[in-house]
């Protein structure tokens, strides 16, 4: 039998052996005086509880142990009918284990401390206007169903809320589907064009999701942006050297632009860590690697799939990510795990030769990095002549309420160098 | 149909079901030949006789060990603890054994009773007779608390508590022992765990419970009358159970919400409606959500003192029209 | 305190069953120990060992339908009225076997199918509350008494008090039994109590006998319940007991009861109740096989019991939201 370490007192989580009684090799009786312990609050004599010989003192004299802790082992002498000859049928515990019944696993009911009280399961944006303004639970709500922009409501409220009355002096009738930014009813518009030749094209799940998410994102976040040329030659030759060298090992894979970019956005959120945060309401949540989302357009709209902790893996390992995903994408069976959560996105638009453009923060995230076509571009060289490079712009939307301009265009600073010195998208510091 | 005092209708109410149930005793100090210290209780030791009407020694502890006993082991005893603030002095059995144990037994033991506190101010008798002890109450699982306003009310929901079959503590209100209303005839029984809309209105819903009842009800006519406001009254009448339903409705046509509390500031019941209705309707409220009590002190006795602090159907109107307009 | 053998009025069958209740007491409260000192019963536990013969006393003089009211220190008077082994250990070592399924623990063993009406753990509460089952019973004209067990500790709160002059005065059928071991906690009573007999010198002031018995002498503590009993049924009002004993155990749990001082717990071992009381037997014609197989089977009943416990699951999670109000659940509101 295992003699435990008992707990002397309800708040007592130690004791210290201060005397053994009895040795090794000893013979004991059931109630016979084995130890003695000593803790913070008292002291007290432990007896056997089993006949048999005391063949293992585990914890010396002096030493201090947790409460369960086994102490000495009592090779019990099977003596019919007495007192001592306790069934081991419940295992005995591990030194300082605290014993629960083997049963108890598994079975533990989810308990929810709330379960009392229900909160909304919808939510209709922040209370505070960008400016200060605020704006009252009943009018963002009524706002968000009958599709105002919030923006530009004036607030009669007290201490210059918005209130539904403000809202309702819009006119606006609220609409069961998400609203558009326009703010007109959704009649008013079909009678607007009733005239006019053309086809109704129902709103699946994935468009009213867009509508309402970026809808959101343009009215409450404050966006601010930030544009910067990256010079890609470098990046271009090491790009080459790569795939030189993969095509020989690895058949078929080859390294994108994209992929590069995605890495050295996770470079730059290293350097820059207050660049890599989320705004939460009531506090800023600064994130410790990088998740980054590639937006990726589908058929009938557009998913942001996130490769989490970019700066930790290889290239070629979000190179495969990348394509696994915006595979998964298309064929619509992303799960909610992968196009949640991240706190920046890519959305790349050049191979449509678009120059440069401003995205939509696609929210809770905090910033996005638009990416333009790469072009030749004639610059001055050191010594005044003129040679020509490739070139793409790019332009960081940045929420103002978590990134300040100063931060976002050092992130952007540690983007352009990370590109223009690629080795170090190659090599883990 | 007759006008019965609200004091005359806790000895109806008693009475009522002393007659149609042989288990029902009571006991307290002073209630039987003396009627009670509130006169609540006259004429029942008449009707009943010294067996189910019994006097008992200043012991707070006895008494309601006593009803407890009793309830356990089959009466449906009703004690009552004269002034609330001595709930005090016996607090180990609201706290401890009227609620917990049947919890603690694995529902073995039942313990139906109701005790009745003579509750709140008003009436100069300073800090240890006049204190509104509902919120002391309404903290404890296992207990169910009734908080009266009206005769009828103390009839109907007096006759449910007894019927319960869990302790239910009654809080009269002592300066409403006066009030009067209009009773109708025959058994009135009501239903614990239901508030009451005493007044429908659109711009905003008032909360209020015992003698703050009337208080509310004369400052939403007078929004009414003088400023055009429109207030929904609501008696909240039992805080265990509560009726969220009733109150949550109210909120979702009105979007504004004031509670008139008869207590000091912290933890009053308000404050737990409010963090319900913060929760559930959140989205249906168009403006801040306030409460209105006593501040957080002993009340005084001085009548200009105690009338300054204890919520006042001007200071609810002040406060509904404060906030509303600025 | 040696006490004269008076075979006449008590039966040789009731002997044995004093004498094996107070085994039954002695071995289920050790094993709760042992079981202790493995950290298979949890929390806390408050043992009676050395104080059997007034917990059996009392029992075997009831009649079935007399209600016990006790105290946290409340295994001894819980088993005594029948409950098994099994579902008292159960309750100390949080298993669904357990006498309320774990809801309760050792401080509140309730038993109503036995009489066994709480276990009490805020002092002098369930004093009023016997009260209150004994003014049921005066008032239905139940012939069943209400019995209240408490320690000596309990004499300076106030409910005890309130209580006995509450019973005294409506003159109900309640008996009051003081177990007097000495200790409040770990404290003398003597060093905080104004009078030398915590409750019998009270009882002067409720208009009350006073009674002393020697609590370790279970015919003794036997004698004195049915007289009490008996005035109780007879409508001649409450009876407050005091028994003399001591706790061999210390207050609680593990505790070492190193305030006692030295040679006190010797001395009064060797007036163990149950050494005495089998010696008494065997005097009176007893033989010693009946007593060992009386041990026997109390052995195998808790043996039986612990083997039990062990292999017995948990309570269920789902009673954690059972029983808070009547209608089963704990819904608070709509």
């Amino acid at each position: 039998m295992d003699i435990l370490m008992p707990q002397l007192g309800e708040t007592v989580t130690e004791g210290t052996v201060s005397l053994w009684v009895k040795a090794v090799g000893d013979t004991v009786q059931p109630g016979d005086p084995l130890f003695e312990i000593e803790t913070d609050k008292s002291s007290m004599e432990i007896p056997a509880t089993c006949a048999g010989v005391l063949t293992d003192i585990r914890v010396q004299k002096g030493v201090v142990v947790a409460v369960g802790t086994v102490v000495a082992i009592i090779t019990e002498t099977a003596t019919a009918g007495q007192r001592d000859s306790l069934p081991s049928a419940a295992p005995l515990p591990a030194a300082g284990a605290i014993i629960a019944p083997a049963t108890a696993v598994g079975v533990q009911r989810q308990l929810d401390p709330h379960q009392a009280v229900v909160t909304p399961r919808e939510h209709y944006g922040p209370g505070r206007r960008a400016d200060g303004v605020a704006i009252t639970p009943l009018a963002r709500r009524l706002a968000s169903l009958a599709g105002v922009d919030l923006g530009q409501l004036k607030g009669t409220g007290p201490k210059g809320r918005i209130t539904a009355r403000d809202v309702a002096a819009t006119n606006a009738k609220p609409s069961a589907r998400p609203a558009f930014a326009s703010g007109a009813a959704a009649s008013d518009i079909v009678a607007l064009y009733a005239d006019v030749p053309h086809d109704v094209l129902p709103l699946d799940g994935m468009r009213k999701a867009i509508a309402r998410r970026l809808l959101e994102s343009k009215q409450t976040i404050p966006h601010f942006y930030l544009t910067v040329p990256v010079f890609l030659d470098a990046l271009n030759t090491l790009r080459e050297d790569a795939n030189a060298a993969l095509s020989e090992r690895a058949a078929g894979q080859k390294l994108s632009v994209t992929d590069l970019i995605i890495k050295a956005l996770a470079v730059a959120l290293q350097q820059v860590p207050e660049a890599n945060v989320i705004w939460a309401e009531d506090r800023i949540l600064q994130l410790r690697r990088a998740d980054i989302g590639i937006a990726v357009a589908i058929e009938g709209g557009l998913v942001t799939p996130v490769i989490r902790d970019v700066g930790s893996k290889s290239v070629t390992t979000v190179s495969a990510e990348l394509k696994a995903l915006a595979n998964r994408a298309r064929g619509r069976k992303l799960q909610p795990a992968e196009y949640q959560g991240g706190s920046i996105a890519i959305s790349n638009l050049g191979m449509f030769g678009i120059q440069e453009f401003s995205a939509i923060i696609n929210p809770p995230q905090s910033a996005i990095l638009a990416v333009g076509a790469a072009q030749r571009v004639a610059v001055e060289t050191d010594t005044g002549g003129v040679r020509f490079a490739s070139q793409m712009t790019v332009t960081l939307s940045c929420d103002h309420r978590a990134i300040d301009g100063a931060v976002g265009a050092r992130l952007l600073a540690a983007f352009k160098s990370a590109i223009e010195h690629p080795l170090r998208l190659f090599v883990q510091f | 149909m007759a006008e019965l005092t609200y004091r005359d209708a806790v000895a109806r109410g008693i009475a009522q079901e002393m007659a149609r149930d042989p288990d029902v005793v009571l006991i307290g100090e002073d209630i039987a030949k003396a009627g009670g210290v509130f006169k609540a209780t006259v004429g029942l030791y008449e009707q009943f006789g010294p067996r189910r009407v019994r006097d008992t020694p200043i012991s707070e502890q006895a008494i309601l060990g006593a009803a407890m006993g009793a309830a356990m082991t089959g009466l449906k005893p009703i004690a009552e603890i004269m002034f609330a603030d001595f709930a005090a002095v016996c607090w180990d059995y609201f706290a401890n054994e009227f609620p917990k144990s049947r919890y603690m037994t694995n529902g073995q033991v039942k313990t139906p009773l109701v005790v009745r506190l003579g509750n709140g101010g008003g009436a100069r008798f300073g800090a240890q007779h006049s204190q509104s002890v509902e919120n002391w109450c309404m903290m404890i699982p296992g207990l169910k608390v009734v908080v009266p306003s009206s005769p009828v009310d103390v009839i109907g929901l007096m006759a449910a508590a007894v019927r319960d079959p869990d302790p239910v503590i009654f809080l009269e209100h002592k300066s409403l022992y006066a009030t009067k209303g209009e009773v109708p005839d025959g058994e009135i029984v009501d239903t614990l765990g239901t508030a009451k809309i005493l007044r429908h209105g659109k711009d905003a819903t008032i909360l209020a419970l015992a003698l703050m009842v009337p208080r509310a009800l004369e400052a939403a006519n007078r929004l009414h009358a003088e400023h055009g406001i429109d207030c929904e009254v609501i008696d909240v009448r039992s805080l265990v159970p509560l009726d969220t339903q009733t109150i949550l409705a109210s909120v979702a046509r009105t979007h504004r919400v004031f509670t008139v509390e008869e207590n000091p500031r912290l933890c009053g019941w308000g404050a737990e409606l409010m963090s319900i209705i913060a929760d559930e309707a959140f989205y249906d409220l168009d403006g801040p959500l306030v409460r209105i009590t006593t501040p957080h002190i002993p009340l005084p006795a001085a009548d200009v003192l105690e009338d300054l602090v204890i919520p006042s159907s001007a200071r609810i109107v002040e406060t509904v029209l404060r906030t509303l307009s600025n | 305190m040696s006490k004269k053998i008076s075979p006449d009025d008590i039966s040789a069958e009731v002997r044995l069953e004093l004498y094996r209740t107070q085994v039954r007491l002695r071995e289920a409260e050790q094993r709760a120990f042992d079981l202790f000192l493995q950290n298979l019963v949890k929390g806390t536990s408050h043992l009676s060992l050395g104080q059997e013969a007034i917990a059996a006393g009392f029992a075997v003089a009831m009649q079935k339908g007399d209600l016990s009211f006790c105290t946290y220190r409340g295994h001894a008077h819980t088993l005594a009225r029948g409950v098994p082994v099994e579902k008292v250990l159960g309750e100390l070592m949080s298993r669904d076997n357990g006498l309320m399924r774990g809801k309760g623990g050792s401080m509140h063993l309730t038993s109503v199918e036995h009489g066994v009406m709480g276990s009490y753990a805020i002092i002098g509460a369930h004093l009023p509350i016997a009260c209150g089952a004994a003014w049921r019973a005066q008032y239905r004209g139940d012939s069943d008494v209400s019995v209240c067990f408490f320690g000596d500790g309990t004499t300076n709160i106030g409910a005890f008090h309130e209580a006995l002059n509450f019973a005294a005065i409506w003159k109900l059928p309640v008996v009051f039994v003081c177990e007097n071991n000495l200790y409040m906690e770990y404290t003398p009573i003597a060093d905080v109590t104004a009078v030398e007999h915590p409750a019998a010198d009270r009882a002067a002031a409720y208009g009350l006998e006073r009674i002393i018995i020697d609590g370790n002498d279970a015919d003794e503590v036997l004698r004195t319940a049915r007289s009490a009993y008996e005035r109780a049924r007879r409508g001649d009002g409450p009876s407050l007991i005091e028994a003399m004993t001591y706790r061999h155990s210390g207050h609680s749990r593990a505790d070492p009861a190193k305030y006692r001082p030295e040679g006190e717990l010797e001395r009064w071992k060797e007036r163990d109740p149950i050494k005495m009381y089998r010696a008494r037997l065997l005097n009176l014609g007893v033989s010693e096989t009946v007593l060992n197989a009386i041990e026997q089977e109390i052995k195998d009943e808790i043996e039986a019991a612990t083997v039990a416990c062990k292999a017995a699951p948990p309570p269920s999670t789902d009673i954690i939201f059972t029983d808070v109000y009547a209608d089963g659940g704990w819904a608070w509101r709509n």
